[in-house]
């Protein structure tokens, strides 16, 4: 019997967009994402087999040719790579100093952009996300009214925000009531 | 709402972020199972409610994720100290000299 | 009608704050016209409206006090529709639009007719403390009498009818400085911390900045009024980048580490409100610095009847005319202990309006004030006092006497009597900072003492008088400079700051808390009865416990209490102030999280397929699951015995996408999980899985699952769907504190895959043409066994395990695949007649089995030698958490509740969860309990009601004939084992 037809790809975020002159929320293509827990020793091995120097101060990120790396503690990092949507970026031997798990379907993601971004992300994250207390490149994880996310300043008026993708009616939902308030 | 200076993420962050894990520096036996009867409820189950300083264990929950130890007023609510989990408790001279 | 010659009060030649266009509006039912701008206090003042509602306990007619938020007597009811109402509104506050509803409060049938003014006579009754007193027995009048009564009595104003439609914001914000108060003092500082560059919020309750400079227009800064020095002010703050202004804005709040929240009332005052802003927004600021500009609060005199519509504050009297202009009164009496209420009566003899008199409770006053008073033709009487009024809608004359004078009285006609005993500096804001307010005997007021966060206060509110004064006072406190600027004033308003109190409470009502009916009398009898401090006084009297908290009332309460006490008002002590400075909708707390927002319902990569499906949810946790799958005319129970019939029979493919699964990796995964879960993990080959128990250290369950080992390194470890979150915590918790040692790390990956699981002895035939790099064979592929393969050509961990009992199969593929993989699954299954099952079934089928839920089964103090599962707990180990726990005395002790069977012994009769059991049901009540039902469930493949049990000794009581009684029968149940079916488990290996 002939094998079934290769399943497709569909994010929870897909066709979500927004935009009202103030702040835009567009979904972020799928992407290959996982999770790096590594001592010091592993995160160097690590990024040197990605092509990416692993931040190592709080908030910190890393990127380069559509990857990215962002520090989520002391031993964790969330890599994104947007460009190859579906490899797997766990590498294929095991190493005594790092955990690399796939969570490219995890997570999924919005752009939230213009000039109204922050106050649309300010309406539930208690974080001052002003240019120079959270400048662009900073990444944190933190709440979103009652989800966690992980936030990414990616330009000036630009965050991309991850979340776990069973949130995302009440992400989506939470982004358009708080971007009706944005404007002021 | 509080302000948590975490350790690991060296800023203050809401405390929305975090979670209190109860008191800090209670040690678990690695030979836990030839506990007395009493050590064991001494340490498990009995914990101080003081009005005053307390050693206890926050975990930066929707942050870095850390557990770290925090030394809190109960009265003001103010955090006179955190440091990371593992080093040692802050001597009373030590406790002494932050509530000034 | 001709609505202008309707406001006969309205002064042309004043009111700062009003336009020219007329706005409708109605009060009980009427129509009247104010001027936009107008306050619906100002708006009724200019119509002569004085009555504006009745008082809380005594219904007594009551006109409006204040101009500001501390009014405690107008309070209204201000609606758009039965939807849109809001009670207890100060009518000193709402600002009047095009169609507003204003209705009184308190009264039946009508404001002037109010049959519960008969609680007025009944006064005795409702002296200090007769909540206390009163309400004590007999116990039944609780409820036919008090209650109702009380009921009524509380019920100021009307909650909607209807669900709130409007939208409220919320917003986190961060600034250097945050000002608290736009008057004079928080202009200056704001433009300070400005100039220099600091980020700055300024906010104020009023529509408008400026704070007393609009209500006192003589006032001259360097030649400017302070209408147009504050509007100078504003322009430059609007013009800056780092300012933002926020007007109807009030600090209702001050919280640790300079959090501070404020109130913005959007829309409030709109007629027709744009769609897109929200009612309210709630700000949640974080500030460097704080700069408390409060103001000062005016108070009123203590005198018998001092609370007839048209007796209101000097100050407000003021502001009225300056602000809005309104006159009072025709023909306005004055009492006062202090001077800032002869700038009033000046202001009004300006106007025209007759000062017949002013009683200045004092011995003396200024040689100045008497020469001006002495030029408009005022006549002032010092040392006296009022001591009788009359009038019962409104206030038409007022009895004086001198203080000395035991005899003879002088009697004035009056249309108003505005009074004023002195100024109290607000330290609400200072005291939620936790700051203890000193007092100053000089001045014989409150004052703000050290600060204990980052915060300074200004102003009058620091005590501080002159104007000039306050230009360096708050520049400074920023680390500005400023010059004195030159003020010219007809009363200076240093000497009308202080606070002084009088009180002349000789007969009658005294009223000192006018919102809670609270008179010097109530304050004198708690003294009398033994409330000695004023914290006491406070709960006995409710003085200062209204919404208004004692703004005008708590510093006469404490000046009456100390005096009889005969102590020093410090020593009496002072009441603590607390969040939120005025009353606050729930709609601004709540914010966005109402609806769908209140609280994420979280869904699964295959919940629309469900929805299609025409699935019945369930909530667990914050999940939405599929509990059945109805077909047309099923009810739940068809359904579900449909459904567990044709796993049994055929199969049945199931979302278990919920179920939590974390990832533990590492060189020092086995030891760790050796640590974690009470059973032994060394010898689990790669490819193979295992159930484990998780217990915390007191040797209770604390959640349970199936792990598969793929590697040596690398564990896919599944935890309930409602433990996911707090296991992963404890896990986290033992490798960063107990064991950090240990080179172990994990990963949530709940949402990472989408779980399908295909059960029933059709689940080979459906699932095995869909996967490759794996043999799925019997044989091959036994029980217990994961392999990383692909399914439907994507990377899929296919488990070979079984929560039905039957031949099962777990398929696991990356969730953004997971409905398009469940549709080929399912297109395979439902010609081979499988069905969809739910939570309903795969209950059911479990329990039939004997498998417990954590959380259903067991409580938090179930062992796993309870539940039955003692061989799942390793003996050889040295440590697991929960090691230690499980030897305590009392865990190991005969009589504990054991995890057992029952069937009733009418198969039909199914128990009710919950259910106590007793071994014997003729013994009185109480009678004693051995036991209570967890799981309870009609098997339909059995064809009998099966249930599960926590008894004691319940191993030794097999076959024992117990009872569940129930309010209309007693069940006859007999104990068994846990697994109803297929005991010997063949079914699995099929």
């Amino acid at each position: 019997m002939a094998k079934p037809a290769i399943a497709l790809r569909h994010t929870p975020t897909e066709g979500h967009n927004f935009a009202n002159g103030v702040v835009s929320v567009s979904t972020a293509a799928p992407a290959s994402r996982i999770s790096l827990r590594a001592t010091p020793l592993g995160a160097n091995s690590f990024g040197k087999s990605l092509g990416l120097d692993l931040p190592k101060k709080p908030s910190g990120s890393a990127a380069k040719g559509g990857k990215f790396a962002l520090w989520l503690g002391p031993d964790e990092w969330l890599i994104i790579d947007e460009k190859n949507q579906d490899i797997s970026l766990v590498p294929k031997t095991a190493s005594t100093q790092l955990s690399a798990v796939d969570i490219s379907h995890r997570n999924a993601a919005y752009f939230i952009s213009g000039n109204g971004a922050e106050n649309t992300l300010n309406a539930a994250c208690p974080r001052n996300l002003s240019l120079s207390e959270f400048p662009v490149g900073s990444a944190t994880r933190t709440i979103f009214g009652k989800a966690e996310v992980v936030l990414y300043r990616t330009q000036n008026n630009t965050f991309r925000m991850e979340f776990w993708r069973s949130f995302t009616p009440y992400v989506w939902g939470l982004l358009l009531d708080a971007a009706r308030d944005s404007n002021n | 709402m509080l302000l948590i200076n975490c350790p690991y993420c060296e800023d203050d962050r809401p405390e929305l972020e975090f979670a209190n894990a109860g008191e800090a520096h209670i040690h678990r036996p690695k030979d836990m199972a030839d506990m007395s009867d009493e050590a064991f409820e001494a340490m498990f189950f009995i914990r101080d409610n003081p009005k005053g300083v307390i050693l206890e264990r926050w975990r930066h929950a929707h942050g870095c994720g850390r557990f770290f130890n925090a030394v809190r007023h109960t009265v003001s609510d103010k955090f006179l100290k955190t440091y990371m989990a593992g080093e040692p408790r802050p001597s009373d001279d030590e406790i002494t000299e932050l509530m000034k | 009608m001709n609505s202008t010659s309707q406001q006969a009060f309205r002064v042309k030649a004043r009111g700062s704050r009003i336009g020219a266009r007329s706005v409708s509006f109605t009060f009980d039912g009427k129509t009247f016209e104010g001027l936009e701008g107008d306050t619906l206090a100002s708006a009724l003042l200019a119509n002569g409206v004085h009555l504006m509602g009745r008082s809380f306990k005594y219904h007594r007619p009551r006109g409006v006090l204040a101009a500001g938020v501390e009014e405690p007597n107008a309070l209204m009811q201000i609606s758009r529709d039965n939807s849109k109402t809001t009670p207890n509104v100060r009518a000193s506050v709402q600002e009047i639009y095009d169609g507003m509803k204003a209705q009184s409060q308190n009264r039946y049938p009508s404001l002037n007719f109010d049959i519960g003014a008969v609680n007025n006579l009944l006064s005795p009754v409702f002296v200090a403390g007769f909540y206390y007193k009163t309400f004590k027995w007999p116990a039944v009048a609780w409820d036919k009498l008090y209650e109702p009564f009380i009921r009524r009595a509380a019920g100021l104003g009307e909650a909607p009818t209807e669900q709130d439609p409007d939208r409220y914001a919320n917003r986190f914000a961060h600034c250097d400085v945050l000002v608290a108060g736009g008057g004079a003092a928080g202009l200056i500082a704001a433009k300070a911390a400005a100039d220099k560059g600091k980020s700055v919020i300024l906010c104020d309750e009023n529509p408008e900045f400026g704070g007393w400079l609009l209500s006192d227009t003589d006032i001259r800064i360097d030649g400017q009024t302070g209408e147009e020095w504050s509007a100078e002010m504003v322009r430059q703050l609007l013009a800056m980048d780092n300012v933002r202004l926020l007007a109807r804005t009030t600090c209702v709040g001050y919280f640790q580490q300079n959090m501070v929240v404020l109130n913005e009332r959007v829309t409030e005052h709109l007629s027709r409100p744009n769609v897109e802003l929200p009612r309210e927004r709630m700000w949640q600021v974080r500030a460097g610095k704080v700069v408390i500009a409060q103001g000062a609060i005016e108070r009123h005199m203590v005198f018998p009847d001092n609370d007839r519509p048209g007796i209101m504050l000097a100050g407000a009297a003021q502001t009225y005319l300056n602000k809005y202009g309104v006159a009072v009164g025709a023909n306005v009496g004055v009492y006062t202990a202090c001077d800032s209420a002869y700038a009033a009566a000046f202001d009004l003899a300006e106007e025209g309006v007759t000062i017949p008199v002013v009683i200045d409770h004092r011995d003396q006053v200024s040689d100045d004030i008497r020469a001006q008073a002495k030029e408009f033709g005022i006549k002032v009487i010092t040392g006296a006092h009022v001591y009788c009024t009359t009038g019962k809608l409104r206030v038409n004359s007022m009895s004086i006497r001198h203080h000395k004078a035991s005899s003879g009285s002088e009697d004035f006609e009056i249309d108003a009597l505005i009074t004023c005993s002195g100024w109290t500096p607000s330290l609400h804001l200072y005291s939620q900072s936790r700051g203890k307010p000193q007092w100053d005997e000089a001045t014989r007021r409150f004052l703000p003492g050290e600060s204990p966060q980052e915060c300074v206060s200004i102003g009058s509110c620091n005590g501080t008088d002159e104007l000039a004064d306050i230009f360096v006072e708050a520049a400074e406190a920023v680390g500005g400079k400023a010059q004195k600027p030159k003020i010219e004033d007809d009363v200076p308003t240093s000497s009308g700051m202080v606070g002084a109190t009088g009180t002349s409470a000789d007969k009658g009502k005294a009223f000192v808390d006018f919102q809670n009916d609270v008179t010097a009398k109530d304050i004198a009898l708690a003294v009398r009865e033994g409330m000695h401090s004023i914290e006491h006084v406070k709960r006995y009297t409710t003085n200062g416990m209204a919404t208004d908290q004692g703004k005008l009332s708590n510093m006469h309460g404490l000046a009456i209490a100390a005096k009889l006490l005969d102590k020093p008002i410090p020593q009496v002590g002072l009441t603590t102030f607390r969040a939120p400075y005025t009353p606050t909708t729930f709609g601004s707390f709540v914010g966005h999280a109402r609806g769908a927002l209140f609280d994420p319902t979280r869904k699964t990569p295959i919940h629309e397929w469900a929805v299609e499906q025409g699935a019945e949810f369930e909530p667990v946790s914050l999940w939405n699951r599929a509990r059945y799958f109805p077909k047309a005319g099923e009810t739940m129970d068809d359904a579900v015995d449909r459904e567990c019939q044709t796993v049994r029979k055929t199969a049945g493919v199931f979302d278990a996408s919920t179920l939590g699964k974390i990832e533990v990796v590492g060189p020092d995964a086995a030891a760790f999980m050796n640590i974690m879960y009470t059973n032994g993990w060394d010898k689990l080959r790669p490819g193979r899985a295992k159930y484990g128990i998780m217990c915390r250290d007191d040797g209770f369950i604390y959640d349970d699952g199936v792990v598969g080992k793929l590697s040596s390194t690398r564990f896919h470890v599944t935890t309930t769907t409602g433990g996911a979150a707090r296991v992963l915590n404890m896990m986290e918790d033992f490798t960063q504190t107990e064991f950090p040692e240990m080179k172990v790390w994990l990963t949530s990956t709940t949402e990472q895959w989408a779980t399908i699981a295909v059960q029933g002895p059709k689940a080979r035939e459906i699932v095995e043409p869909l996967v490759s790099g794996v043999n799925i064979a019997n044989e091959k592929f036994p029980h217990m066994s994961v392999a990383e393969c692909q399914v439907c050509g994507v990377p899929a961990r296919l488990f070979r395990i079984s929560f039905t009992g039957e031949l099962g199969f777990e398929i696991n593929v990356p969730a953004d695949y997971g409905r398009a993989v469940w549709e080929a699954v399912w297109a395979r299954a439902e010609p081979l007649g499988a069905c969809a099952y739910g939570t309903e079934a795969m209950h059911v089928m479990r329990a039939e089995k004997g498998f417990i839920i954590v959380g259903q089964d067991t409580d938090g103090t179930v062992t796993p030698h309870d539940a039955g599962l003692s061989w799942a707990v390793a003996k050889s180990k040295p440590d697991f958490v929960g090691k230690r726990g499980l030897q305590r005395p009392d865990l190991i002790a005969k009589g504990r509740r054991q995890l057992i069977g029952l069937k009733t012994k009418d198969p039909k009769k199914v128990l009710q969860e919950g259910a106590q059991i007793v071994a014997d049901p003729e013994q009185s009540i109480p009678m004693k309990m051995v036991g209570f039902v967890t799981s309870s469930y009609w098997s339909g493949t059995l064809d009998q009601s099966i249930a599960m049990a926590m008894l004691e000794d319940g191993n030794a009581r097999m076959g024992e004939t117990l009872y569940v009684p129930m309010p209309d029968e007693t069940i006859e149940v007999e104990v068994t084992g846990t697994v109803f079916y297929d005991p010997k488990g063949e079914r699995l290996h099929g």
